[in-house]
């Protein structure tokens, strides 16, 4: 029997989830992170699944890791010290930062601007210059490269980063610079743009380079280190990092390109995600991870995650393909406030973190969070992670009445329930911005609600989206292991093109991303995955000539057989697409931007688990009674016990489904019916 | 006057909104509002909006009022001048400010509005206006720097339906377009600025959907009342009864020799009610500059320095306008008569972010920044391709130019960046890509932002270099006068334009001006203004100013503008540094100056031609 190990590390717990793959039977460990090294926990982690399963190290045939670690890097502005080298009179692009200050009118009296990935006095220009066709204006001059190499030593730089005005156009002076740097900055490894992202616009790849190099060096020594202690422990099989876009790629090829994993733990929720809706029979559907301080939003259809061009994290928005989540700034920790000026009341961006956490963790926060808000609305148990955790509900109740007396509700109850609809209604907006904003109608998606906190709102959020149903996965906190467990290998090759459709042919365009696939396909290969298995996509951006937007259109490989009507095909596809997000065409002429081919393996065989059939009746789940607050009365709910729910169980609200990482709530008027690949689909009660 | 013609009868009784609906719907309009830049910007084609964003959106309620925008347009101004029917399906447009009482404020800007119907009745209004790049007239971008007359600023739009019911006139498109020399820029945008207005309609109709349409016309007025309670405890708070604050700036010239023009705003608190007046200001100008504001918009502003401070996550709008009284004088800078030309206000709409800052700073020192880079300089450049592939083909490029953000009291200004919100750079390989030149330099120049204890941002410089010939156009500011230094601080350095021929020959141009012809070879280095710095800066910390000069942004002999002396090796000669400090206390007034506005006019008048290259433009008097 074969093994796959899907390992996800967050800032508290780290999941990992053993599946077997020919019955998918899984086993889950959940064991306590540990930020100094992180490898410690996954490989507790890892000990504690087999051991659950009684299987040997050595029976794992891969490990499938999600990882926050270039993250958290940035986040914390803990990477590398990266030196920077650009063309002359363009030393400052990183500074400039096309100018943009963010905020409304006046934003700019407030505005704290970060400071430069890479830092300005670690950036040298050097004499060259590359037309934007790609001819060379100015030939590299390499004493002066020499020279100004040779002013970044003994300035502490532990990764260079190359990026040259046209480079995306012809690489050659990035690559020489590389080959220089490899002498006189021995050591520092070197991230060129023209690898990392070789697209127009010398700011963003410019950026996405920095940060390439900037989360290099811990990626690398967290990737080595984890994979030398998976094979020293007896892990047979070999590791493979999540990207940001969702798919697997090996350790080596995540050292290379550290920038394509910076989304890496949400991926592996959206891919995890999509794997439990199609268990349950659903294609379409918006994912919905809330954690304590923020809350991801992403858009599946057909199975297939919307990819995103922009990567953000933080501050930082850096080009490269990602899942495209929208992060809302609330969840379960977010602080309810009211300023006195306008009395009004706001919930976040401030939030109480884990330390001091919320009221109810009576760990000496004092500020109504939302988690106190729903302890106060009686729609979390007192008990938390399989009673680990004990609730303070007085503690709760005496934070959100702060909030009663500052606007003058008549109870702690009206409170909780204004902070509850408000993180609701910002929870709203950030689905809004994936699915009514992009042209999608949410009616016609189901709702996939995990992380701590969000089956917790679900219910919710699927009454105000009309998304149904939704789907509460088994292990809404694991999910994202299970995804990581349950994806396949990708890779891919992008470039800019930049050509009008007047001045293309449809040969042009076969033979543009033919090339791209044979590049993309060659280094999977050397991951592992042999040709004759690779699956190959094209996705190429367009626009109207003269916007500057390009949207993301997939290339049929059925149109390239067709030079003549391939970019037919395409201005159809592009115009249809332009037509549903802006609801008009215009009349000029198409622009060929970018062109991207993505290679993917196989999917893994894993067989979805099957519950017991149960007789519908959920009371054997039954394990006490509780009062909830609901549309401003007090009205019992029953608490029930998920792992004792049966297969076509259906669960009445108002309830609440208890489990060991997660509570969901079901609304009066709804029910929850238990699927038998063990998700809980709420919907509501026709009538 | 508008007549509006709804089918529903009766009114809508309001009704108490609960606080969390009306955060809830505060929320909604929020959102609304950045979907509708959200759906321009993707959609635009002409450069000044799709990337630099020179557009502004607005929702108002059926009174026309503003409850959720950033630069509050009037409606009902115009409304006051349509002369016609407003029915469910109607989109209306117009570029003329005299017919919409400066609801903007030049040609360049297209403005959309729709009205909101819901079951039969106007519910509220959906509004945008943005800046064609292209407009017609006599040069391209249609803003001639010696334009005396409006006519002279190409076409200009009266109040029209651009849709009756739906139904789009295409004739009166048509006609519109054939005026200007990029017509698909202009058509896009255009749809773009439609397709904003009616998303935003869409969602007000979800509200009333939701929430019903008492609730949510209810909630309208309590966001407008939040405003206007918030507001008189913050002016009541900052405003002594009875005190007359007072601060007047400067633009340098008109682009017809006459300057600088002096914009001077009061500001006096009586009762609830402040009195903004612009009495005092220069008379209207000759050439373009003028910057016809609407009173509206001057409370906006107002307001908008008012509460960026107190409360940032307020939703902004027009409640507290009946707590602003505004005089602007007929015949000035502020209101000239029709046919006054008006392309150029970019000027006055920045400086005013100056004005405002010198003025409401003297009481709330949360507020008092230096000056800072109030404009948004244009630089065009056009021709026919002269041979290759494109051989007699039109390009045309209208970008924006950036500079030094102001020392304030958080910190240092950014270097190189923009005061308006959203605005963007245009890449330099988009540039190249897309337009016969190259950039040799784009960088921010040392020692151009005010020293202080907090640094003004650096001015940049960006270096083209023309690779076809055609003709370009300048429009900037802050030549002669200084952008001021605050609390000690002291001014940024000024900007400048020249052109490097390749035969060694250099040629100063006047911040303003058009049709300069170039040639395949010319460089020319347009450089903007750094911004004024905040505070003492011999209090600025010895090793920021060391490593500052380690990045380039201030040059070793600037660092001793801080009284800082460098070593060999760059670290700071810390006895040296006392010394100079000492020295440099010892030769200045004990009381360092709250505003530091450099020389005075006269003197720089003086000084003019030989400083600038350029020669002292003539006042202006009021006749």
């Amino acid at each position: 029997m074969s093994y796959r190990l899907g390992v996800d590390v967050g800032g508290t717990f780290t999941d990992v989830l053993l599946v077997e793959e020919g019955s998918g039977r899984t086993w889950r460990a959940k064991t306590a992170s540990t930020p100094a090294d992180q490898s410690v926990g996954v490989l507790t982690g890892i000990g504690k699944a087999c051991a659950e399963a009684g299987i040997d190290l050595s029976e794992v045939a891969s490990v499938l890791h999600g990882t926050t670690v270039a993250t958290n890097a940035i986040l914390e502005g803990k990477g590398a010290t990266v030196g920077l080298v650009t063309t002359r009179g363009f030393r400052q692009v990183l500074q400039i930062a096309r100018s943009f200050v963010p905020g409304g009118l006046a934003g700019w009296i407030i505005w704290p601007k970060p400071e430069p990935l890479a830092a300005l006095q670690n950036t040298v220009e050097v004499d060259e210059r590359i037309a934007s066709d790609g001819s060379v204006v100015r030939a590299l001059d390499e004493d002066d490269v020499r020279a100004q190499l040779t002013k970044l030593q003994g300035r502490g730089v532990q990764a260079l980063a190359v990026s040259l005005i046209n480079s995306f156009a012809d690489p050659a002076h990035e690559r020489r610079i590389g080959e220089l740097a490899a002498e006189l900055l021995p050591g520092a490894p070197v991230s060129l743009s023209s690898d990392v992202l070789p697209e127009l616009r010398e700011y963003e790849r410019t950026l996405t380079t920095v940060a390439n190099g900037y989360v290099q060096p811990q990626v690398k020594k967290y990737v080595t280190t984890l994979a030398d202690q998976l094979r020293s422990g007896g892990v047979a099989g070999e590791l493979a990092i999540l990207r940001s876009d969702g798919g697997l790629q090996s350790a080596g090829a995540a050292i290379g390109a550290p920038v394509t994993m910076l989304l890496s733990g949400p991926a592996g929720g959206v891919t995890g995600a999509v794997w439990v809706a199609e268990q349950a029979g659903h294609r379409d559907l918006i994912t919905f991870d809330m954690g304590g301080t923020s809350t991801d939003v992403g858009l599946v259809q057909d199975l297939h995650p919307r990819i995103g061009r922009e990567t953000k994290v933080g501050d930082l928005a850096v080009r490269a393909s990602s899942v495209d989540v929208r992060t809302v700034g609330a969840g379960g920790g977010s602080i309810a406030h009211v300023p006195e000026l306008t009395r009004a009341l706001r919930v976040g961006p401030q939030s109480a973190g884990a330390d001091p956490g919320p009221a109810a963790y009576g760990k000496g926060g004092v500020e109504p969070t939302v988690t106190d808000a729903n302890v106060v609305l009686g729609y979390l148990p007192t008990t938390l992670a399989g009673g680990e955790i004990t609730l303070d509900v007085e503690a709760s109740r005496a934070a959100v009445s702060k909030v009663a007396e500052a606007m003058g509700l008549e109870s702690a109850e009206a409170a909780a329930a204004g902070i509850i609809d408000i993180v609701n209604e910002n929870m709203l907006g950030g689905l809004r911005l994936v699915s009514v904003q992009q042209g999608f109608d949410p009616r016609d998606f189901a709702l996939v609600a995990f992380g701590g906190a969000g089956p917790l709102h679900a219910n919710a959020l699927g009454r105000l989206t009309g998304a149904w149903p939704v789907i509460v996965p088994p292990g809404p906190g694991l999910l994202c292991a299970l995804g990581d467990a349950t994806t396949s290998r990708r890779d891919e090759s992008a470039r800019t093109v930049l050509r009008r459709f007047a001045d293309l042919t449809g040969g042009d365009l076969a033979t543009v991303l033919q090339e791209l696939a044979e590049d993309a396909g060659e280094r999977l290969a050397v991951q592992g995955v042999p040709r004759e298995e690779q699956t190959v996509g094209y996705q190429v951006d367009v626009r109207y000539h003269g916007q500057g937007f390009e949207i993301p259109v997939d290339v049929d490989a059925g149109w390239l057989a067709d030079a003549d009507a391939a970019l037919t095909r395409l201005g159809e596809a592009f115009d249809a697409e332009h037509d549903r997000l802006f609801s008009f065409l215009l009349g000029v002429d198409h622009e060929l931007v970018n062109a991207r081919a993505t290679v993917t393996g196989p999917a893994p065989d894993v067989a979805p688990v099957a519950l017991p059939a149960g007789d519908g009746d959920p009371v054997a789940a039954e394990v006490g009674d509780h009062t909830v607050y609901v549309g401003g009365e007090h009205v019992p709910a029953v608490v029930y016990d998920r792992a004792r729910l049966r297969a076509g169980d259906v669960v009445p609200g108002p309830a609440i489904v208890t489990e060991m990482d997660s509570t969901t709530l079901v609304l009066p008027g709804h029910v929850a019916t238990v699927h038998a690949a063990g998700s809980l689909l709420i919907t509501p009660v026709e009538g | 006057m508008a007549r509006i013609i709804e089918t529903a009868t009766g009114s809508v009784e309001r009704s108490d909104v609960d606080p969390v609906t009306l955060d809830l719907i505060e929320n909604g309009l929020r959102n609304a509002r950045y979907e509708m830049d959200e759906v321009l910007f993707r959609t635009a084609l002409s450069p000044g909006i799709r990337e630099q964003h020179d557009e502004f959106p607005l929702i108002a309620d059926p009174d026309g009022k503003m409850v959720v925008g950033q630069f509050g347009l009037s409606i009902p101004d115009f409304l006051d001048g349509f002369d016609g029917t407003i029915e469910e399906g109607d989109v209306l447009l117009t570029s003329d400010p005299y017919a919409c009482g400066a609801a903007i404020s030049h040609a360049n800007d297209w403005l959309v509005v729709v009205p909101v119907f819901h079951e039969g009745r106007v519910v509220g209004w959906s509004a945008m206006f943005g800046h064609m790049s292209d407009v017609g007239g006599k040069t391209p971008s249609s803003m001639p720097t010696d334009a005396r007359t409006i006519y002279e600023e190409g076409v200009v739009i009266p109040p029209f339906k651009l849709y009756a019911k739906g139904v789009p006139n295409e004739d009166a498109l048509r006609i519109i377009l054939n005026q200007v020399r990029m017509p698909d820029w202009n058509r896009a945008d255009l749809n773009g600025l439609v397709a904003a207005c009616r998303t935003a309609s869409r969602r007000v109709v979800e509200m009333c959907e939701r929430f019903g349409t008492a609730t949510y016309l209810s909630a309208l007025d309590s966001l407008l009342q939040r405003n206007f309670d918030a507001m008189k405890v913050l002016l009541a708070m900052v405003f002594e009864e009875g005190r007359t604050l007072s601060f007047t700036d400067y633009i340098c010239d008109d682009g017809v020799g006459y300057g600088p023009y002096e914009l001077t705003l009061s500001l006096t608190r009586t009762g609830d009610t402040v009195h903004l007046d612009f009495t005092g200001s220069s008379p209207q100008a000759h050439g373009p500059i003028n910057y016809y504001i609407n009173e509206n918009l001057t409370r906006m502003f107002f307001g908008i320095y008012m509460i960026t401070v107190a409360d940032p996550q307020i939703l902004w709008n027009d409640g507290f306008y009946p707590l602003v009284d505004v005089t602007i004088p007929d015949g000035s800078y502020w209101k000239p008569a029709h046919p006054a030309s008006l392309n150029g206000r970019n000027h006055g709409i920045g400086r005013v972010f100056d004005l405002f800052g010198g003025l409401l700073g003297q009481t709330n020192p949360a507020l008092l920044n230096a000056a800072g880079f109030s404009s948004s300089p244009h630089f065009m450049y056009s021709g026919h391709y002269s041979g290759g592939d494109r051989k007699g083909e039109w390009f045309q490029l209208y970008s924006i130019g950036f500079g030094g953000i102001p020392g304030r009291p958080l910190g240092d200004g950014p270097d190189g960046h923009s005061l308006w919100p959203s605005f963007t750079n245009i890449p330099c390989e988009y540039l190249e890509s897309y337009y016969p030149l190259r950039i040799e330099k784009w960088e921010t120049i040392a020692d151009t932002g005010g020293p202080g204890l907090h640094r003004g941002g650096n001015g940049v410089d960006v270096a083209y270099v023309f690779e076809e010939p055609g003709t370009i156009a300048i429009h900037d500011d802050r030549w002669l006068t200084y952008p001021w230094g605050v609390n000690g601080g002291h001014p940024g350095a000024r900007g400048t334009k020249w052109i490097d021929h390749p035969d060694g020959t250099r040629r100063v141009l006047p911040s303003k001006c058009h049709d300069v012809p170039v040639a395949p070879g010319d460089v020319l280095h347009f450089v903007t203004w750094g911004g004024g710095g905040w505070g003492d800066p011999l209090e600025r910390e010895p090793s920021l100013v060391a490593l500052e000069v380690d990045r380039g942004l201030v040059t070793a002999s600037g660092a001793r503008r801080y009284g800082v002396v460098l070593a060999e090796d760059g670290t700071v000669d810390a006895a040296a540094t006392e010394t100079l400090r000492d020295q440099l206390r010892a030769d200045r007034p004990a009381e360092l100056p709250v505003f530091d506005m450099g020389p005075p006019i006269e003197e720089l008048l003086a000084r003019c031609e030989e400083e600038t290259g350029l020669p002292a433009p003539t006042r202006p008097v009021w006749v």
